[in-house]
């Protein structure tokens, strides 16, 4: 019945997992076994850097969850990802074991150097993979729910719902940047060597982690979609548009924001934690403020409330930006800052939003509309 | 015999007070000088340090300077000691006892007399005894600080000759001072020491403290009780002024927050704009200030003291005037969108970083401080910076001619009329766009003269304005959106808060404590320590 819904309601959502589907085939064959002296050969340093837009892009996606349907900014959306990111990173620490600079068999580098003597209880358990897992979901996923039951609860909205989450980012980068946390101060965790037992710089890892990249991504669109399409997804849109009339209506808004809400930042810690062991290092700047808007403007672009649209919009922004910085350095900060004024004043339903409206009005010509189906967000 | 050559050192130490009772002859001390060619190690050399102390002679302090200072020279062919000055590969030498010049010698035909630590601090010694009859009063009170520092039974009669013929009250308060803290370590009787913890005690800091546990460690009976309560009282009042110093240190940290914030508390509090480009407009002031005070210096470097009374109105029109251009461009488009004018402000600021970066490069410019702002001062035990105390005054100036701007004059009353009901402030004949564009460049000009004062205690570089915008949009919403006097306590409370936090928490932990207190905050008062209530509220 689910699969049903899913399948049929919309060419869209088939056309998208076909893709996803399809690249996750495709590129490691291409990587792996085509020559490398082949036309069709993918070097390894494209499969890395589209395996780290993929990571980009679940988390526009779990930003667009929250932002796009139920009218949350988060402007710090970073601090869920980057600490997905030190849970992964704390796995693959411990992975290495006695082959670090000091040949400590237990304490990573940094401890060593920092002269500690014992592994503190933050690392417990962190050389079991299927523990560290658990706290990629869990460290974010509460971190967001405790963070929302608060929030939530006490009507924080809008404006001063994004200015706390930005604080809470903040907060977590000072924090992550000071030694004593035992996290790996400003140099954070790289130098990783295996992950569960394969070299982490071998091509067939790497290849793999790129299959699993859009795997997840495919599950975070599933999952994403079926929250919006379901009963409770009308509701978080009745949230999105009109907060206190839904609460007379009866619903307990506060409840369907914190259930979406942790579900996003769940979304986020996996992309941060699949985005790790792909480019090899993991420090506090991930938590910085910046970051956390540069991926508010990857939504935007793609187009707000979509989902499609935010996977979309990671991939071209950060594509631009990787051109941007090899081609004209001084001028990726214009382009940036541009994109962001240009899109909000000219395309504010972004390139998928723009899009669909376009084609919308020309099935519309052709036939009377059927029926206005709420996937705009109200301006 | 340790007794014998003190009471030989204070007789001389007395003579060196009153030159004209004593000449000894100049032989003596030439005699005494040239061991120092001959001494084999440091010891050897602070014996004759001490010993040309104990000689009083005015040239000593000479002699003693610039041995410090490592200008002591011996001549390897013969004997002969001098002072020499480096002169490129010559050193000028100068006789040490008569002053006179003495012709010039190449380095390598002398030797440096070497110093180490500890023997630099014997000759600080030694100075302290000899420049109590010095007449420039601030060596006298340095040298009664040293004194009181390290007491020295010895020094006792050249202090109360020294106390005698003071006339200089501040002075002559430092030298009873340290005259107290020697007889507490003298043999004299018990009245007169406790009189010297009375002493003591009324100078309260922390080396009269030390002096006074010390001597309640050595001493028993009522001494030792009178002493006991003398420490006390002064580590409570040593308390009181540390409490002190941190209110002080938290009005400073606020008055920074509230120059950075005010101007948003005017963008976002009274027109519920999200500037995120405010940070860049603090930045742009500072580098008006920069370029004006490069042109200053180019064209009339006298006038450089004036230099911050020319940038502050530059700043203002220039940050005033981009924050119009702002406003008229971009954001009247997007009234009503307040999440999407987060977004293009952010936009705007990237822009205008990487102009200034791309202009001035990213390095930290060097913007240079008037000679008023210079120095510090000394209140009781605060130690108060003119250029902390200048931008205290400042924003307080600041803030206070808004206010007034915003209660007491027209512009100001149409202002607050389009925030609280836009509809019908147009009705009544108000033209709407216009303040929305003159606020907004009103909150970016005053963001300009923050920048104008901030360059004075930060580095001017294209992230300078990044620094403070996270901290401004805290303190405007904890103080409350809309509301001045909120975005003032905000600020003050918030500086305060932090400073209070710094000692036993550290500097970024503390910072980090002041962030999750506001979220907690934030939560208790979802709409700041001063909310507007009525119908702006959902405006």
């Amino acid at each position: 019945m689910i699969a049903r819904r899913l399948f049929s309601s919309d060419r869209r959502i088939a056309v998208t997992i076909a893709t996803l589907l399809a690249a996750a085939v495709i590129v490691p064959v291409l990587n792996l076994a085509v020559p490398a002296d082949s036309v069709f050969h993918m070097p390894s340093y494209v499969v890395a850097l589209v395996g780290k837009y993929l990571c980009y892009a679940l988390l526009a996606l779990a930003l667009d969850l929250v932002w796009g349907y139920c009218g949350i900014l988060s402007l710090g959306h970073g601090a869920f990802f980057a600490l997905g990111g030190y849970a992964m990173g704390m796995y693959l620490m411990r992975q290495i074991g006695p082959r670090g600079v000091y040949s400590h068999p237990t304490l990573p580098d940094f401890m060593v150097f920092l002269n500690w003597k014992e592994l503190p209880f933050t690392w417990w358990g962190f050389s079991s993979f299927p523990y560290a897992m658990l706290m990629v979901g869990l460290v974010p996923g509460i971190l967001a729910f405790v963070f929302g039951w608060f929030a939530f609860r006490s009507r924080v909205t809008g404006v001063y719902l994004s200015i706390i989450t930005q604080a809470l980012t903040y907060a977590l980068m000072l924090a992550f940047f000071r030694n004593d946390m035992g996290f790996g101060g400003n140099n954070g965790l790289t130098d990783f060597k295996d992950i569960l037992g394969f070299n982490i710089q071998s091509q067939t890892t790497r290849a793999v982690l790129f299959s699993l990249s859009v795997l997840a991504l495919m599950a975070g669109y599933l999952v994403a979609r079926a929250i919006v399409t379901s009963k409770a997804g009308k509701i978080l849109i009745a949230v999105r548009d009109a907060e206190a009339r839904t609460r007379f209506l009866g619903y307990r808004v506060e409840n369907y924001k914190l259930f979406v809400w942790t579900v996003s930042a769940v979304m986020a810690g996996i992309a941060g934690a699949l985005y790790v062991p792909q480019v090899g290092i993991i420090n506090p700047s991930e938590f910085s403020p910046a970051n956390s808007i540069e991926t508010i403007v990857w939504v935007a672009v793609g187009g707000r409330g979509t989902l499609v649209g935010a996977a979309l919009g990671a991939g071209v922004v950060n594509f631009a930006k990787s051109w941007f910085t090899g081609a004209f350095p001084q001028g990726w900060l214009f382009a940036l800052g541009g994109l962001f004024v240009f899109v909000t004043l000219f395309l504010p339903k972004g390139i998928v939003g723009t899009f669909t409206e376009w084609w919308r009005t020309r099935a519309a010509k052709r036939e009377p509309p059927a029926s206005a189906a709420a996937e705009q967000p109200a301006q | 015999m340790q007794f014998v050559r003190k009471l030989v050192l204070a007789v001389i130490v007395v003579c060196a007070s009153l030159p004209s009772l004593a000449r000894a002859d100049d032989a003596g001390l030439r005699a005494t000088l040239a061991r120092v060619a001959t001494a084999r190690n440091f010891q050897e050399t602070e014996a004759v340090v001490r010993d040309l102390a104990a000689t009083g002679e005015p040239a000593v302090e000479r002699i003693l300077s610039a041995l410090a200072d490592g200008n002591l020279y011996i001549r390897k062919s013969g004997q002969g000691v001098f002072i020499g000055k480096e002169d490129g590969q010559t050193i000028a030498l100068a006789d040490p006892v008569a002053g006179a010049a003495a012709g010039t010698a190449a380095k390598g035909d002398l030797t440096k007399v070497k110093v180490n630590n500890a023997l630099r601090r014997t000759i600080r010694d030694a100075m302290g005894g000899l420049t109590l009859g010095s007449d420039d009063p601030a060596a006298r009170l340095s040298a009664a600080g040293i004194m009181l520092k390290r007491p020295d039974i010895a020094a006792l009669p050249a202090l109360d000759a020294a106390i005698a013929r003071e006339t200089d009250a501040k002075v002559k308060a430092a030298l009873a001072q340290a005259r107290a803290a020697t007889v507490l370590v003298s043999d004299l009787g018990e009245a007169e020491k406790l009189a010297a913890i009375g002493v003591l005690s009324n100078r309260g800091d922390s080396d009269a403290l030390a002096q006074l546990t010390a001597f309640r460690a050595a001493s028993t009976g009522v001494l030792a009780e009178t002493a006991a309560r003398s420490v006390q009282h002064i580590e409570s009042s040593m308390a009181a002024w540390q409490v002190a110093q941190n209110v002080w240190y938290g009005i400073s940290l606020g008055s920074v927050l509230l120059l950075a914030a005010i101007g948003l508390a005017i963008t976002f509090g009274v027109m519920g704009v999200i500037n995120m480009a405010h940070g860049e407009m603090v930045m742009l002031g500072a580098y008006t200030t920069f370029v004006v005070q490069q042109a200053i210096r180019a064209f009339a470097p006298d006038l450089f003291d004036w230099s911050l009374a020319f940038a502050l109105p530059a700043a203002f029109l220039v940050a005033g005037g981009v924050g119009l251009a702002i406003e008229r461009g971009m954001i009247r488009f997007l009234y009503g969108r307040p999440l999407e004018t987060l977004l293009a402000t952010w936009g705007v600021s990237l822009i205008l970083q990487q102009a200034v970066r791309t202009i001035f490069g990213p390095t930290n410019q060097e913007v240079g401080a008037p000679s008023w702002m210079a120095g510090a001062f000394q209140l009781g035990q605060l130690t108060i910076t003119w250029s902390r105390l200048w931008i205290v005054l400042f924003c307080l100036a600041v803030f206070l001619v808004l206010v007034f701007v915003m209660k007491r004059t027209s512009w100001g009353l149409r202002m607050r009329a389009v925030t609280q009901n836009r509809r019908m402030a147009a009705s009544m004949g108000i033209r709407t766009p216009w303040v929305d564009a003159f606020t907004f460049a009103l909150g970016s000009g005053i963001a300009g003269i923050a920048g104008v004062a901030l360059s004075q205690i930060d580095n001017v570089s294209p992230n300078f304005g990044q620094g403070y915008i996270i901290d401004s949009f805290m303190v405007v919403v904890f103080g409350g959106v809309g509301n001045l006097w909120g975005t003032f306590i905000g600020a003050m409370t918030l500086g305060v808060l932090n400073k209070f936090l710094e000692p036993y928490a550290g500097a970024v932990l503390g910072k980090i404590l002041v962030l999750v207190l506001i979220i907690l905050f934030i939560q208790k008062r979802p709409r700041g320590l001063f909310a507007l209530k009525g119908r702006a509220v959902e405006a």
